[in-house]
């Protein structure tokens, strides 16, 4: 009983790690986007856009790892 | 030439690497054979939180002899322990021989003694047991749950802060004191200044100065010494065999707390008067607004420890583990882990490069983060925007 409540705790905690993993992928591929895309209408903004980009993917990121660490937290207690 | 030269060396320390590390493989495969017993295969699970957490000692490595046995080898560090019964002790963690001998009346766990507890029928996860805390022991060999026990030792965590500290705290001075001299100012920078001079300039152009407005400069001290004291973490968590600071989560908390005060110490009246009654808005918005706004005013704190913290401990694990599937394929084929060590060694410097970059980054983001939060609490000309942002 014990073994089966522990392998469906690392596949929830696996589940939960690769669904964040590809909303983070999507998030961060629409900043790219969104950046990529500015900077060829707005070369001269470079500066700008490069550090919002980065201040934004991270904190898409940072929701990500949010997931990470609970799906780590549903693996090991 | 030269460069043939070079890169004939590099596959040749690659090569020579790559042979350690699968020559090792094959040890614990041969001693697995003897003694079937868990003690020997690998468990990844063990050797990924031994790297994550703190520890008494700073661990390097195994050596495995012929007969399956370990002998670790490291750097012990000083142990202190405060009990109201037993009064004070100081020594070094190498007298508990890595769990094998009690010291003192004290032991340290190991997870042979977590496994022997658990068949035991000690409900370990609620006693707070795990491997790597010390516990005090009765003269029958048993935990003495009659005794406390207050752990105050200086961690390889600990230790690895202050020596960071010390060393950023060097640098700092040095290149002050030549600014002092006037070297820099009217003169070319030399040495260190070079170095620190552009990340200076960086946090006071991007960081500082866009976000807080006409006060940036009674906040710059406070930015460029988290900024530093993160940076000099990140870096010297990625060297091998250190400890891994900035993915403590009592770290990053007490980074956290202290940007909590700052940030709360910088609102003004302004501030708290669209907090508690944002204006032009309907009475039943406000109702959902004010506990929004409350909860927000924590969770920027817990963004921002969190953060840290999970980027960092991420990074090790993805490292830890690339090295680890070495040993998982090595258990089930000795060819098998020749194999991987290739692909995942050369995915390990791809990812420990990607770290560096991280480091930088969340040191980056700590800093910009804060200096956001702070200059909503007291900015009034966008206030607008400030609240569309939340």
């Amino acid at each position: 009983m014990l073994e089966t409540v522990g392998s469906i705790a690392n596949a929830g905690g696996a589940i939960g790690a690769g669904l964040a993993a590809m909303g983070a992928g999507i998030g961060v591929g629409q900043i790219g986007k969104g950046a990529v895309e500015a900077i060829a209408r707005q070369p001269e903004a470079l500066n700008d856009i490069r550090s919002n980009m980065i201040l934004t993917a991270a904190l898409v990121e940072g929701a990500a790892l949010f997931a990470i660490i609970v799906g780590f937290l549903a693996m090991v207690l | 030439m030269t460069s043939r030269l070079m890169k004939s060396f590099a596959v040749a320390v690659f090569s020579i690497f790559s042979l350690a590390v699968s020559l090792e493989a094959v040890a614990k495969g041969g001693g697995e054979e003897k003694d079937s017993t868990k003690k020997n295969s690998f468990n990844a699970q063990e050797v990924i939180f031994g790297h994550i957490l703190d520890g008494h000692e700073f661990h390097f490595f195994d050596i495995i002899h012929g007969d399956g046995t370990h002998t670790p080898v490291g750097i012990p560090l000083p142990v202190i322990l405060y009990s109201p019964q037993k009064g004070f002790d100081v020594f070094m963690s190498s007298k508990f021989h890595h769990g094998e001998h009690d010291h003192d009346g004290y032991r340290m766990l190991t997870e042979e003694h977590i496994e022997k507890l658990k068949e035991e029928g000690v409900d370990v996860k609620k006693q707070g047991l795990n491997a790597g805390k010390i516990v005090p022991v009765g003269t029958d060999g048993k935990i003495d749950a009659a005794v406390s026990v207050y752990d105050f030792s200086l961690t390889r965590n600990v230790v690895q802060m202050i020596l960071a500290l010390a060393l950023l705290v060097w640098i700092m001075i040095s290149i002050a004191n030549k600014y002092k001299r006037g070297q820099g100012v009217k003169t070319a920078p030399t040495g260190m200044q070079n170095l620190m001079e552009p990340v200076i300039a960086f946090v006071r152009d991007e960081v500082a100065k866009p976000n807080l407005g006409a006060k940036w400069e009674k906040y710059l001290p406070y930015l460029l010494t988290v900024f530093f004291f993160i940076l000099i973490n990140n870096i010297f968590g990625l060297i091998p065999g250190t400890a891994n600071v900035t993915g403590n989560i009592a770290f990053t908390l007490v980074l956290g707390v202290i940007s909590f005060i700052v940030i709360l110490a910088s609102s003004k009246k302004h501030y708290w008067g669209h907090f508690f009654n944002p204006p032009g808005m309907p009475l039943g918005i406000k109702f959902i607004l004010v506990p929004v706004e409350i909860l927000g005013l924590f969770i920027k704190p817990m963004a921002l420890i969190i953060r840290l913290f999970a980027n960092m401990v991420a990074g090790h694990i993805i490292i830890i583990c690339l090295i680890s599937l070495i040993f998982i394929f090595a258990g089930l084929n000795e060819y098998a882990g020749w194999g991987t060590s290739i692909f995942s060694i050369a995915f390990t410097i791809f990812i420990y490069l990607i770290e560096v970059l991280v480091a930088f980054i969340q040191a980056f983001i700590f800093t910009m983060l804060t200096a956001v939060f702070i200059g909503q609490t007291y900015e009034e000309v966008h206030h607008d925007d400030a609240h569309a942002a939340h």
